[in-house]
């Protein structure tokens, strides 16, 4: 039988293992799970977009920013522990330094540009080839079709028969006989009346950070121009969440300072170009509120200050009065130009084009309806609304199992690499927590990781039949539910944007950003809360999730939003909860307790975890001990 | 800066029920109207600007608007993409053109072979990727 809009057809998949997503962790999960899979275990990977375009990277990016090359593992996790304040996973970091070279070079291999110094042009980086280095860890490419070449050998190796595109994932379902085991997850097609029920073996859930659960600073059409994907909908933490597997430092997020409304990368300007920001007074902000830093002592001393940091200093100038922050581009460009030929400086200003060009076209768009031309007029810099992710510099996401061989806490071992706690539950990419500046190459690097790791678990679990929790078309039901409203009420007004049965997922979108940027350190509060504020915006929240029953659905796309709202709004609660539980201000610049207002490493030198009872609903925080594997170092002392 | 459909470029890819750009979108935003035989950007104001329809157009016919409620009219990004190489037109409000041409890919679209010449995985105990047999992993 064939589907209708509401009654969909119910197709049921039976697969071993399941990726949830489509962007770089899950491509490097199925080249790597694909070669160690033989014709025993089945891989299925389902992606609400499509592969080619899907994901962070669906833009382009114009550098690789975790590539290790001549440093060594430990320094990198030193420099990801000192920008994330001091509570990071060493493990779970190492881990992906030690692995992340070697995937680079096969995107290379694959056909992705990468630049090399003039000495080495034309050398392969595994034969010796030297990168354009931005920055240490940082290499520049001509990254327009990144995802289009890592999709591509992602797709020959799955074959084409085992991929679904464009069906969107709503659940992730336990097993019936075995406690706290992964048995499967349900989703819709967005373009075909089809519920599609899954039942795997293993499921990786590898969906993206959190994109506009805050309100952004531009709220028409320019909504959409955020930083981060506007698509990623906070599912892999609201789906996580909601089967009990426990999450981790959800209180964390990242608030980018970006080239002002179109959020164009700065990195390059930075590092690459040697351009200096300032206050509007020409006065270097982080030298200037060197002082003022050191109440985060000693991670105001590390090599590179944290990005929260120089956010936080950047933030006192803003409230003082003395914004606004600028990039002096022009100078930049000039002092490179002084000794280049007519040629290199017409070269350089491609460069700095394609930086946009590449990964930000929205940027470009604003400088040319701008008149604003790099080499002859700076730019405006702005922090930007928050947003929750655990691969660029931020570290929400779940808590899962590192790798065997290092010597870890007990606690932070309990059998495969990259599982979350609830077994046969992989995650990787903005999933995984305590662990960011993966970037793109260690996103695809821990996706391999995963993916090797689930083979195993399948061929260790050969015989296990999974069982569904909970009736199917219940289920079905539930998440038709928009569409029932719509269909039942839409008659009942003369317009069916204003009738009081339903509520849209656009109106409850606006309502989630509205209450989290009120009472949850977004734009409007300069990023403060304090414990009152938090516990208002979790009664709004709660409301909110009684409401989620009401929304509707005109069509298959707005049934998407529907759900992805849904999702947004489960990972905005976990956020909350998280802030609400740290007392302390461990991330200034990205967010302040300002009942808490000072680093507090003697209490809070912990990582913060979180489990939902997927039976009553009810959350648990609690902290667990942090250890430094690798030794630190700050202000050349050692720590 | 959301996307827009040109009305005498688009021809609704020719009868088929799924357009490129409605193939392509990470976001679900194309949408054929099924009368008019036409692509639109059915959610605007949720528009990333990622102009992946835009280079997927067989027929050009996608071209993107700065957003309104910030960008001044008049400016225009149009990239001309081809399978080894990118060329973008940035027009600017004031009139300016100015043109950048980059690489996108150093092999064939369609080549990759993802296994050829790869070693087979060795032991799926040890913590060496299958890329890495052979290899010592460091530890810390």
């Amino acid at each position: 039988m064939s589907g209708t809009f509401g009654n969909p057809e119910i197709i049921e998949v039976n697969t071993d293992i399941l990726l949830i997503g489509g962007g770089m962790a899950a491509c490097g999960a199925a080249y790597e799970a694909v070669r160690w899979a033989g014709k025993d275990v089945k891989i299925t990977l389902v992606d609400k977009a499509a592969m080619d375009r899907s994901g962070a990277v669906a833009m382009g990016l114009s550098a690789i920013n975790t590539y290790l090359g001549e440093n060594k593992p430990e320094d990198y996790v030193r420099m990801v522990s000192a920008d994330l304040m001091g509570i990071t996973r060493d493990d779970l970091v190492y881990d992906v330094g030690r692995h992340v070279d070697g995937t680079v070079h096969l995107f290379e291999e694959w056909g992705l540009p990468i630049w090399k110094t003039k000495e080495t042009e034309g050398v392969a980086l595994k034969d010796g080839g030297k990168p354009v280095r931005s920055g240490r860890w940082q290499i520049m490419i001509n990254g327009e079709s990144y995802k289009v070449i890592v999709a591509e050998a992602a797709k020959k190796a799955l074959g084409i028969e085992n991929i679904i595109e464009r069906c969107f994932i709503v659940k992730l379902l336990l097993d019936t006989n075995e406690k706290n085991r992964i048995a499967g997850a349900v989703g819709f097609s967005v373009r075909e009346h089809k519920l599609y029920v899954f039942k795997a073996n293993a499921i990786l859930n590898v969906c993206g950070g959190a994109v506009n659960i805050f309100r952004p600073r531009s709220l028409g059409e320019g909504t959409g121009r955020t930083w981060y994907p506007v698509w990623n909908a906070g599912s892999t933490y609201a789906m996580a969440a909601e089967v009990g597997a426990e999450l981790t430092m959800m209180e964390n997020r990242f608030v980018p300072a970006r080239f002002k409304d179109g959020y164009g990368p700065v990195g390059a300007w930075f590092l690459l170009f040697k351009a200096q920001a300032t206050n509007g007074f020409g006065e270097n902000y982080v030298v200037k509120n060197a002082a003022m830093l050191k109440d985060f002592a000693p991670y105001d001393t590390a090599t590179v200050v944290p990005t929260c940091l120089r956010n936080h200093a950047m933030l006192k100038e803003m409230k003082d009065g003395n914004g606004p922050i600028i990039m002096d581009t022009p100078t930049a460009m000039k002092k490179l130009a002084e000794t280049m030929t007519p040629k290199e400086i017409k070269h350089l200003e491609a460069e700095a084009w394609e930086d946009f060009l590449d990964m930000c076209i929205g940027q470009a768009g604003v400088w040319a309806g701008m008149n604003i031309r790099p080499e002859e007029t700076v730019s405006e810099l702005m922090p930007t609304e928050p947003y929750l992710l655990g691969s660029h510099s931020g570290c929400c996401g779940i808590w899962v199992s590192g790798p065997e061989d290092i010597d870890s806490p007990a606690e932070w071992r309990w059998g495969y690499n990259r599982m979350t706690t609830v077994t046969g539950l992989f995650t990787a990419g903005d999933g995984v927590g305590a662990s960011g500046h993966k970037f793109s190459s260690g996103s695809h690097t821990e996706g391999r990781i995963a993916g090797k790791e689930m083979v195993r678990f399948c061929l260790d679990h050969k015989g296990f039949k999974p069982s569904l929790k909970g009736d199917i078309k219940a289920i079905a039901e539930e998440i038709y539910m928009p569409v029932r409203n719509y269909i039942e009420h839409k008659d009942k007004t003369t317009s069916e944007d204003v009738n009081p049965n339903f509520i849209s997922p656009k109106m409850f979108q606006m309502r989630l950003q509205k209450y989290m940027d009120e009472y949850v350190a977004g734009v409007a509060t300069y990023y403060n809360t304090n414990a009152k504020l938090l516990e208002i915006g979790l009664h709004h929240l709660t409301m909110l999730k009684e409401d989620s029953t009401k929304l509707k659905a005109r069509d298959l796309h707005e049934l998407l939003r529907a759900w992805e709202n849904y999702h947004r709004l489960r990972a905005a609660e976990a956020h909350l909860r998280h802030i609400l539980f740290r007392e302390e201000t461990r991330y200034p610049g990205f967010f302040y307790r300002a009942d808490f207002p000072k680093l507090d490493d003697a209490n809070w030198k912990v990582f913060v975890n979180s489990k939902m009872n997927p039976e009553t609903g009810e959350w648990t925080l609690r902290k667990v001990p942090h250890k430094d594997l690798v030794e630190k170092h700050y202000g050349g002392q050692k720590h | 800066m959301p996307t827009f459909v040109y009305s005498d470029k688009c021809d609704g890819c020719k009868g088929g029920t799924v357009t490129a750009c409605m193939y392509i979108c990470p976001n679900d935003l194309m949408k054929l109207d099924t009368t008019r035989m036409k692509a639109f950007n059915q959610e605007p104001e949720q528009c990333w600007e990622c102009q992946c329809c835009v280079k997927a157009c067989p027929q050009q016919a996608i071209e993107v608007r700065a957003y309104q409620d910030v960008v001044p009219m008049g400016g225009a990004c149009i990239p001309l993409r081809t399978d080894t190489s990118i060329m973008w037109t940035i027009k600017f409000r004031d009139g300016e053109v100015k043109r950048f041409k980059f690489p996108v890919r150093t092999t064939a679209v369609g080549s990759i072979e993802p296994y050829a010449g790869k070693p087979e995985g060795g032991d799926i105990k040890s913590n060496l990727l299958f890329t890495e047999v052979g290899q010592t992993l460091p530890k810390i």
